[in-house]
């Protein structure tokens, strides 16, 4: 156990865990965005920075990453703090005008429009990684990855191509925090990342309810039939 | 297989012999700077002649790693340092090859291929007498012209893995020890003491571990570590393997950009052969300790120079830093202790184990230990590899061993420690050079990159560059750098074309910090340092170019307009020969114009101009 301060507020901890961990248990208020409960973070959206303090040291940490430890003093809103969220939001906003996550946390920071040209090329995608890491840890896909660098990173399956390795089960849709990813169903045809999946229709209600694909994917990975996965999960 | 002394000695004594029946030696240097401007050429035909006339059981002929002298490179070194000529074979490769040979069989030296020093009134005859070469202290770089790097022999023969024996007969808490006396810091631009990193990596808990080489030097106009791994690898593979016994660690890599091919070339084959004489391997000297290495060739980015990154990409993930709260040193490679040190921190190793830690730290300051590599460009006469002691001013480096400024123009401000660094203005030009002093300016040591600047470079677009670079460098990872900087870029280049407000300078200044602040890596809270060093001792620049939509320097385009004065001009047509777009009209004798619509600002024809009559505004 370690024992250590947030905004004068004595908190203890698990060695290891942390500062952010601590910080939602006790009650303060950190924003994040590229941090999920079942997969860490990277420390890639620098929103959830503090102002640490150790003896006469202090420095901004990523609190998402930072292990809790004994004696620290964290502020989740010195000066120092308040211009890195600020800018970092500025900057979200200037290359994802469109996207009301962003409008709506920037706001609450006091920023209400960008000093920068707005991008128009980056849809709602921020680059939290978020999308990558659920296909690959939770879903166990690894069909989308990140290419380029600096300004020109972005999110992709292979060479922009439709993926073999895409079950089309639209994880990334779920976790995307602003709603980037563009998924459509129409006619029992579901299309993402450019690629068009079939939807099962379950025998018992006759309603499309997953991608062909997917059922398969977990059939071969959990051992259960076809034929009962093809059953929706309101009908089970 | 070596397994003792004696047969080192052995080896040593036997190249000696070997090479002692040459009644004379010819070195030439070819590291890639005089490689380019035609040394092998140079080789081989006085290779050509030498073989002709009958002389080739008497003249030894070596190709070397880089002299350091590379603007007056191919470099030519006679002997033990008794002859140097420059630029040979750059105006006719047979005569200057014939010139080479008469002076090796008659001892006649050819006074044009001498070196002429920087007012061009005297010639110098021995490297030693000429100030680049005297004003340094070789340590790092002391065997890089000397050697040929291709040859194992040759570098036992000159003292080579000595240090390594020496090693493994201490204590491996000693030879930390020995370390942190030393006073040695990483010359890859932190200045992190290396005792201190060694011991922390020793202490820490897990199997196995990695020591690292850094050959990922990727700032501009910097070529230290290139030099070295070409000129010297085993002098990094030695001090890798001095550390990886100090910290039980079994298997080294050396991180390379593939931009570097003739440094993976001579890098394999000293490893290759270091393999072959049981000195790198298993039960090294007999001693029970083994150890490999592994060459891994990075493919160009930037951001791999940083410790996390470059360990990512040797993982063969991408090459994105991560935090450092847990250090590499606890848990680096693959999530094991792992080591890393820069090339040049490495090749210092040998030095320090075998004439030990009293002698390193009696060069250098208080703070700053040993001798440091720099790469000196940009507008200085004499362009090159340096190597002196720390505490050595600005002044010494630009102005004696470096000649002072091209065309003896007004010496403006020197860039040192690469895109992480900062412009030092002319004021501190008495400033030691060392770690400490550096960074009190708002610059750093960085890697040694110096990129010296004159009247006519303008400030504001140095910043500019060094944003684009930056900007084209950034992972992309965490967003203050990715998205930061290429605001910063944007703000700069609008100042630089005129499109300035009020309040820029206010508005960098505060992106900058929150950049410093709120960024993962090095790269990224360093990237602000060009912008906040120029704008904090060049402010008025920006103001000029926000204000007054001028350009000083007459380096903006958009800012610049070349004319010519009517008064001055003679009519010498020097001007319109040298338009690279032939804009300048005019006859003999006459007075030229300028077609503005045609020009491409590039200043050419002013800096061309003996008469003063080429002005810009």
């Amino acid at each position: 156990m370690v024992e250590f301060a947030i905004n004068g507020k004595k908190v203890t901890a698990e060695k290891g865990e942390s500062v952010l961990d601590v910080a939602h248990r006790e009650g303060f208020d950190i924003p994040t965005l590229c941090y999920h409960d079942t997969l860490g973070s990277d420390g890639r959206c620098r929103l959830c920075v503090v102002e640490v303090r150790k003896g006469n040291r202090k420095r901004i940490a990523t609190s998402c990453l930072y292990p809790a430890e004994s004696g620290i003093e964290v502020f989740t809103e010195s000066p120092d703090v308040l211009l890195v969220r600020k800018t970092v939001l500025e900057l979200l906003l200037a290359r994802c005008p469109n996207s009301e996550t962003i409008q709506y946390l920037a706001k609450e920071y006091g920023v209400t429009q960008a000093r920068y040209r707005k991008d128009n090329d980056k849809g709602k995608c921020i680059l939290c990684n978020l999308c990558v890491k659920t296909c690959e840890l939770n879903v166990g896909a690894a069909a989308l990855g990140m290419s380029g660098k600096g300004p020109f990173k972005k999110v992709t399956t292979p060479y922009g191509e439709p993926s073999n390795d895409c079950i089309g089960c639209g994880a990334c849709v779920a976790i995307c925090p602003t709603g980037h990813i563009y998924i459509e169903e129409k006619d029992g045809v579901r299309t993402i990342w450019n690629k068009r999946f079939e939807l099962a229709r379950c025998p018992k209600c006759n309603r499309y309810h997953a991608p062909v694909e997917q059922l398969a994917f977990i059939a071969s990975r959990s051992g259960t039939t076809m034929e009962q996965l093809l059953i929706c999960p309101d009908c089970k | 297989m070596i397994v003792s002394i004696e047969q080192l000695d052995g080896i040593a004594a036997e190249h000696t012999k070997k090479t002692g029946v040459f009644g004379k030696t010819v070195k030439i240097c070819c590291g890639t700077g005089c490689v380019s401007s035609g040394a092998l050429k140079v080789y081989e035909k006085l290779s050509e002649f030498i073989n002709a006339e009958g002389l080739a059981d008497k003249v030894l002929i070596k190709k070397t790693g880089c002299h350091g002298l590379c603007e007056r490179g191919p470099i030519v070194v006679f002997g033990d340092d008794e002859i140097l000529y420059q630029t040979v074979g750059k105006r006719n490769l047979e005569d200057d090859a014939r010139l080479l040979l008469k002076t090796i069989r008659e001892g006649v030296i050819a006074e044009n291929l001498l070196y002429k020093g920087e007012d061009k009134t005297k010639r110098y005859v021995s490297p030693r007498d000429i100030p680049f070469y005297a004003g340094q202290t070789r340590v790092v770089l002391s065997q890089n012209g000397i050697l040929d790097p291709e040859d194992i022999e040759e570098y036992i023969s000159s003292g080579g893995y000595r240090a390594v024996y020496k090693a493994l007969a201490m204590d491996p808490v000693e030879i930390i020890d020995w370390i942190q006396k030393s006073g040695l810091r990483g010359r890859g631009g932190g200045g992190f003491p290396t005792g201190t990193k060694w011991r922390s990596c020793k202490d820490a808990p897990g199997e196995p571990r990695y020591v690292i080489a850094n050959g990922d030097e990727g700032d501009p106009g910097a070529f230290m570590d290139r030099s070295l791994m070409e000129g010297n690898p085993h002098a990094v593979i030695e001090g890798m393997i001095v550390g990886g016994y100090a910290i039980s660690s079994h298997q080294g890599f050396i991180y390379v950009r593939d931009e570097y091919p003739l440094a993976v070339h001579r890098l394999s084959i000293a490893i290759d052969k270091a393999r072959e004489y049981g000195l790198l391997g298993s039960n090294i000297f007999n001693s029970g300790f083994d150890f490999d290495i592994k060459i891994f060739r990075g493919g160009g980015a930037f951001v791999c120079g940083e410790s996390t990154a470059l360990m990512s990409s040797i993982e063969g993930k991408t090459g994105e830093p991560r935090a450092k709260y847990i250090h590499t040193v606890e848990k680096g490679l693959w999530d094991k202790p792992s080591n890393l040190n820069n090339v040049e921190t490495w090749a210092c190793v040998p030095h320090i184990i075998n004439k030990g830690w009293e002698w390193f730290a009696s060069i250098g300051t208080p703070e700053s230990k040993g001798t440091k590599v720099f790469s000196l460009v940009g507008k200085v006469k004499n362009t090159g590899l340096v190597e002196v002691p720390m505490g050595i001013t600005l002044n010494e480096i630009i102005f004696k061993l470096g000649g002072g400024i091209q065309g003896n123009r007004k010496f403006k401000a020197v860039q040192t420690g690469g895109p992480s660094g900062g412009c030092i203005p002319g004021e501190y030009l008495e400033m030691p050079v060392d770690f400490d002093s550096l960074t009190r300016l708002g610059s750093m040591m960085g890697s040694g990159g110096m990129i010296v600047m004159d009247e006519r470079d303008c400030m504001v677009d140095v910043a500019r560059y060094f944003l684009k670079f930056l900007v084209d460098e950034s992972c992309g990872k965490c967003t203050p750098c990715r998205e930061g900087v290429r605001r910063m870029f944007e703000i700069v280049d609008n100042i630089c074309s005129g499109k300035g407000s009020k309040g820029d300078v206010e508005h960098l200044e505060e992106l900058a910090r929150a950049i410093q602040l709120g960024s993962l890596c090095a790269l990224g809270q360093s990237a602000p340092n060009p912008v906040l060093s120029t704008i904090k001792y060049f402010r008025d620049e920006y103001n000029v170019h926000i204000e007054q939509k001028k350009c000083p320097a007459g380096v903006c385009k958009a800012l610049t307009t070349f004319m010519i004065d009517a008064e001055k001009c003679t009519g010498c047509m020097r001007c319109a020969s040298e338009c690279p777009v032939g804009c300048i009209s005019g006859e003999k004798k006459k007075v030229h114009t300028i077609d503005q619509s045609k020009c491409i600002k590039c200043g050419t024809c002013y800096d061309m101009c003996k008469f003063d009559a080429v002005k810009y505004a």
